[in-house]
């Protein structure tokens, strides 16, 4: 087995994203993502009720399927709750946008197959409700009146995310 | 061109010479940690994996620890799930309910050496720096797929270099030099980075400190912490009878950025809420009032810490209308500081004395109600950690939690240890 040199079933996965602008500031942390309280609860059903309800007890039932998000520097530091990406993805969020991220938030979202874009420009370019057309192989994000460019990721990544997370991609490659 | 700590342990495990910052590299782990409910859900990746065994029984350490004891028959079910996985499976080091918190365990039962790769399900795995392993955290998912391969990948991390000289004046821990860190380098200052501890101040520190400052580096976001290991490494981990194999850093390794700490020079900090970059020393917060007082944690619940707080509280009393809780790390320091009369030395001052597990840090018990404010020797006071939104955490020493819960609100420790 070779994690880097892997070639998986891709051909569900779609390159290009849109959906509608969540915007968010800097250092959300894990715990206004998805409050510690809850890091004991398992059942998947439960997790999106929670999302973002650190920021705003309401911001669970704005969310929309579609919705990406786009935040500033450091999103997701804290915890290495795999919850955090899982409460966004089972939310509907379908890519995440920020300046920078927290390691493992970063790593936990590619591993359950939800695209995370380092951007330093799109917190400035992009406003809450705008529609966003986003290009994963190209690194190109167009707005309705701004774009961005970003450097899309390393090939092995695009795999994991393009097999649908981290467990299809691994079950994949021990098949082989 | 010399190596540093990560370049060459990371050069060592993909079975390289030589290794760059930003190169990508497959490794397997000496030792993979995970723990409690997220269990769970590693266990779940595992199954849909379909392999029948774990890779290695020896090398997954599984602990609960975080939801503990369970106050939720769901969680209570968590923990039942993952004794049965341990069993099915044959995992060799299972800590259940009780034994203590994941980072004191690993370190305390031996399981993470000098030159060892560890990855741990929480995020503060990145505590077994102390002893000069190279340990980083990752994701659940990852985690039930690593307990099938044994094999993942890493980007070889750029290094930061911090010197430290001389050595700590009194009333003054590693929990202080932490904080000061963070405060100058901020929360994302390390992102994606080895922090390396060097210097003629590092002999001064002993483990126990060493784990204060190596578990807090991520709160900078660092990728792992680590203090190369030396005579003190060596010292503290004779116990275990084993033979270290330690990876030390090249004289001419090339660092991304270099900080130096003069010990000597530095004063209590603490953190205010709702970010730990938000440093202050002491003093300039002191005289805030305070509602609880929490000792523990993985960051500071030591027998050191205890013995710290049993020596300052010793023969007085916490302030009135002051909740002070105390949690040993585990079961062994639980032991421990009764046995030197620190735990009955808390209960005559007031304290409350938990159970040894991750309860007050992360909100799962001693809840605070809205606008109270809480002085914690744990590691985040991000808003809503340790219960309602509107409740306030600071993050200090427990020299300065022990000298804050005599006076009922916020004041330097020194005073009270001169």
């Amino acid at each position: 087995m070779n994690v880097l040199d892997a070639e998986v079933e891709t051909s569900r996965f779609s390159k290009r994203i849109t959906g509608r602008v969540i915007k968010l500031g800097d250092a959300i942390d894990t715990d206004l993502i998805y409050p510690g309280r809850y890091v004991p609860v398992v059942d998947p059903a439960e997790w999106p009720r929670h999302a973002l309800e650190g920021i705003d007890p309401n911001f669970p039932s704005r969310l929309q399927p579609g919705d990406i998000i786009v935040a500033g520097r450091n999103f997701g530091c804290g915890s290495s709750r795999s919850q955090a990406v899982s409460c966004l993805k089972l939310a509907g969020i379908v890519a995440i946008v920020a300046a920078s991220f927290g390691r493992i938030f970063f790593r936990n979202a590619i591993n359950q197959g939800v695209p995370v874009i380092e951007c330093a420009d799109a917190h400035h370019l992009f406003q809450e409700g705008e529609t966003l057309r986003i290009d994963l192989a190209e690194g190109r994000i167009e707005g309705a009146e701004n774009s961005a460019s970003f450097q899309p990721l390393p090939a092995f990544m695009m795999a994991i995310l393009g097999a649908g997370g981290l467990v299809p991609f691994t079950r994949a490659l021990l098949a082989k | 061109m010399g190596m540093t700590f990560a370049e060459k342990l990371l050069a060592e495990k993909s079975g390289k010479s030589s290794v760059i910052p930003g190169e990508i590299v497959r490794v397997t782990p000496d030792r993979l940690m995970s723990v409690s409910a997220s269990n769970v859900i590693a266990i779940r990746s595992f199954l849909e994996l379909g392999v029948p065994t774990v890779w290695d029984p020896d090398r997954i350490v599984l602990i609960l620890d975080h939801e503990t004891p369970p106050n939720d028959p769901a969680h209570a079910e968590s923990h039942a799930r993952v004794r049965r996985f341990a069993a099915e499976q044959g995992i060799t080091h299972f800590f259940d309910v009780g034994e203590g918190i994941c980072h004191q365990l690993m370190i305390e039962k031996g399981l993470a050496f000098p030159g060892e790769l560890i990855f741990g399900k929480d995020s503060h795995t990145v505590t077994y720096g102390a002893v000069g392993a190279f340990s980083t955290p990752i994701d659940a998912t990852e985690m039930g797929c690593l307990w099938a391969t044994g094999e993942t990948w890493l980007k070889v991390p750029p290094s930061i270099r911090v010197r430290l000289d001389g050595s700590l004046p009194p009333g003054v821990y590693g929990k202080d030099l932490i904080l000061h860190l963070i405060g100058r380098l901020g929360g994302d200052g390390a992102t994606y980075m080895s922090v390396e501890f060097s210097g003629p101040g590092v002999a001064t520190l002993p483990v126990s400190e060493r784990m204060t400052i190596a578990n807090m580096t991520i709160e900078m976001g660092a990728k792992n912490g680590v203090f190369p290991a030396d005579a003190v490494t060596d010292a503290y981990l004779a116990r275990f009878g084993r033979k270290t194999h330690a990876v030390i850093p090249d004289p001419d390794a090339r660092y991304a950025r270099e900080e130096s700490v003069e010990l000597a020079a530095l004063t209590p900090q603490i953190a205010a809420p709702h970010q730990v970059d938000n440093v202050h020393p002491v003093a300039e917060l002191a005289g805030i009032p305070l509602h609880q007082v929490f000792i523990g944690s993985c960051t500071n619940g030591r027998l050191e810490d205890i013995a710290i707080a049993a020596r300052i509280l010793g023969g007085r009393k916490i302030a009135p209308g002051v909740r002070l809780l105390v949690s040993p790390a585990s079961r062994q320091v639980f032991l421990d500081a009764m046995g030197a009369g620190h735990i009955q030395a808390l209960s005559r001052a007031g304290a409350i004395i938990l159970p040894s597990g991750c309860g007050p840090c992360f909100g799962y018990t001693g809840n605070l109600a809205a606008g109270e404010r809480c002085l914690a020797t744990s590691n985040r006071n991000f808003k809503g950690r340790m219960g309602h939104p509107a409740a306030e955490v600071y993050l200090a020493s427990p020299a300065t939690a022990a000298a804050s819960a005599v006076a009922g609100k916020i004041v330097d420790p020194r005073s009270l240890i001169a």
